[in-house]
């Protein structure tokens, strides 16, 4: 088990693996690969709830006690929509916790740096705890941050590409800078790459894809709690430095010492 | 201003399919060895030398499928508003020149067949009308819309091509797509289909979704009609259509729809066959050369068909479906556009579809939101 528990706003977390409920093949195999994966935070696209019916498929089967929900923004287009979303979502789902996601465009889904601060600002002033989904930016994250963000997202790739950590060298200038926790977000693909997201010190991650659309996505969100553990535990054990050459057996310096 | 009819009118229909017909078994493995094809790959893809290629074609495109879409197939329905039509189109039960009784429903009629949709499980709908600019113009429209907006989360439209402002205007009302098919991007044949009425403008209906994509509307869905003409330079003409819409348009989702010919009252017989396996082979050709278009298939394709489609790169499609004003509740026999083939109850569809591990989604937007 994992040294520290992860706090966000009020909340403390067990399990610093967060998931999504997109593109499973079932409510009932969605409940079950995200009960194995021991996940304490579920996003869910506030387009795909039916906040009329009295019963909604996805949020019948997200009702244990271990789960938060998250709901988030996905298919608003400016800042705008996505407050109208967010207050929408608060009134529904009985949560102030959004995961703010504006992507206008709707072929990579890739997140409107200018429209995500400014609703980011505005959604923090109506008392919401902002989980801002953004491209891997150093500064953009210290301006999220500064708005009074609870937390930053950053992207690993583009969302649903199953790529891995391809922003790795801005990942970890914000992990270096960031004093509110990061939370690697989009483009996680396989078991290793949630791990070496851990090992470089992110916070926690997001998976969705790689667990809904796997032959078996309750093994696969088994294989990926794992994974975070074991990718946190040796971050907190501070992994040995990598070496680009080996030691001399006869060291230059070996004189100073004479 | 970039208008889609300049980039139209430097290819020529002729070279165009003579190009595709000549591909080579190696121009396919080129196009199949890229992450990204690009348009001269999607030729070779939609042609004939690719048929060697159609097994290792469609395992790609399910896979781009369920990496991007996930393991869900959303679901619509149409609901025909009008039988109305001023246009005379050779190969339409509505056309001008079809004697049949004419029908437009009433607002009360609408909310009849809206429940009967509501009650199937519908939250995604597709209003259509024929082309009669007095009786079911833009205001009509305007005024269905209004009435159907707090039942469903998702409007699209198939109705005749507007002018930009009157697009603006259903936007605002909660619009969410619009379907135009050019039928042919072939000038002549598209005149010798289209003799009479405002559509036998080929210009106006090409440059539609330039007007749509400064109305700024979210989706746009293309398509020819299949049978009219050769269906690969036609498909070819359509990824190129949507090729630059993407680049001008970003903010626009995109989706293809592949309607075959069908029987209708007035019948007319296909130019150009499209076999089951051409059908297949396109829409894996798409899946390929853009991962995130959406594929539709309706029920003018038949059960055997559409159960094995929906795991090779559709994304939506519909059930059920009546193409008759009113044909839901209202009157159940009033003269049909075309001839659906499968005639599955909805419930047999998403049972179908849960049988392969796909699961019906009928919700996925708010329009209250914009």
């Amino acid at each position: 088990m994992t040294k520290e528990s992860l706090q966000i706003a009020d909340k403390k977390f067990q399990s610093r693996l967060f998931t999504g409920t997109g593109k499973f093949s079932s409510s009932l195999l969605m409940r079950d690969a995200l009960l194995a994966s021991e996940s304490e935070l579920i996003t869910v696209a506030l387009k795909r709830v039916d906040v009329e019916k009295d019963e909604d498929d996805i949020l019948s089967h997200l009702n244990h006690p271990r789960i938060n929900l998250l709901p988030n923004t996905s298919g608003v287009r400016n800042a705008k929509e996505a407050i109208f979303a967010a207050n929408l979502s608060r009134e529904a789902l009985e949560t102030n916790w959004v995961k703010l996601e504006i992507h206008p465009d709707p072929k990579y889904l890739l997140p409107d740096p200018i429209e995500t601060l400014k609703a980011a600002e505005e959604l923090v002033n109506l008392g919401f705890v902002v989980m801002p989904y953004i491209h891997a930016d150093p500064l953009l994250c210290k301006k999220l941050e500064d708005v009074g963000c609870q937390c930053v997202m950053p992207l690993g790739a583009p969302i649903g590409s199953n790529k891995g950590l391809k922003t790795i060298d801005f990942l970890e200038i914000i992990i270096e800078q960031s004093n509110v926790p990061v939370i690697v977000d989009a483009g996680i693909g396989s078991p290793s790459h949630a791990a070496h997201a851990m090992e470089i010190g992110a916070d926690a991650v997001l998976v969705n894809t790689a667990i809904a659309v796997s032959q078996n996505p309750i093994e696969m969100g088994l294989a990926f709690k794992m994974a975070v553990e074991a990718g946190r535990m040796a971050y907190e054990a501070k992994l040995a430095p990598k070496r680009n050459f080996a030691e001399a057996s006869s060291p230059l310096t070996q004189f100073l010492n004479e | 201003m970039n208008n889609f009819k300049d980039l139209f009118d430097q290819y020529n229909w002729d070279e165009t399919l003579a190009g595709i017909l000549s591909t080579t078994a190696m121009d396919v493995e080129h196009a199949l060895a890229k992450e990204k094809p690009n348009l001269d790959d999607f030729k070779a893809l939609i042609s004939p030398a690719a048929k060697p290629y159609l097994e290792q074609m469609v395992q790609r495109s399910h896979h781009l499928t369920k990496k991007r879409f996930g393991n869900t197939i959303q679901m619509y329905a149409p609901m025909y508003l009008s039988n109305e039509c001023q246009n005379i189109c050779t190969y339409c039960g509505f056309s001008f020149s079809n004697k049949i009784p004419r029908r437009t429903l009433s607002d009360a009629e609408i909310l009849k067949e809206v429940e009967f949709l509501k009650n199937k499980g519908y939250d995604h709908i597709l209003l259509v009308t024929g082309e009669a600019n007095r009786k079911v113009g833009v205001d009509y429209i305007s005024n269905a819309m209004q009435l159907i907006r707090k039942h469903f989360s998702n409007i699209t439209i198939e109705v005749q091509p507007l002018d930009q402002e009157e697009y603006e205007r259903l936007v605002a009302d909660g619009l969410y797509a619009v379907l135009v098919y050019q039928e042919t991007y072939h000038k002549e044949e598209y005149k010798k289909h289209h003799p009479k009425g405002k559509k036998s403008n080929f210009d106006y209906r090409l440059e539609t979704p330039d007007r749509l994509g400064r109305a700024g509307i979210h989706k746009i869905g293309l398509g020819a009609l299949f049978g009219l003409e050769d269906w690969r330079a036609d498909s070819f003409f359509t990824a190129l259509h949507l090729k630059y819409l993407q680049k001008n348009y970003w903010q626009t989702k995109y989706s293809i729809s592949f309607p075959r010919l069908r029987p209708h009252s007035g019948g007319l017989e296909p130019k150009v066959e499209m076999t089951d396996s051409d059908l297949v082979q396109l829409i894996a050709a798409y899946r390929i050369f853009d991962e995130d278009v959406e594929l539709s298939i309706s029920t003018r394709e038949s059960e055997k068909f559409r159960n094995n489609i929906v795991q090779m790169g559709i994304t939506s499609m519909s059930a059920e479906s009546k193409t008759n004003p009113g044909g839901y509740a209202v009157e159940k026999k009033s003269l049909e556009q075309f001839e659906i083939s499968d005639e599955r109850s909805t419930e047999e569809i998403t049972t179908m579809l849960q049988n392969q591990g796909l699961e019906a989604v009928w919700k996925d937007w708010e329009n209250n939101w914009v």
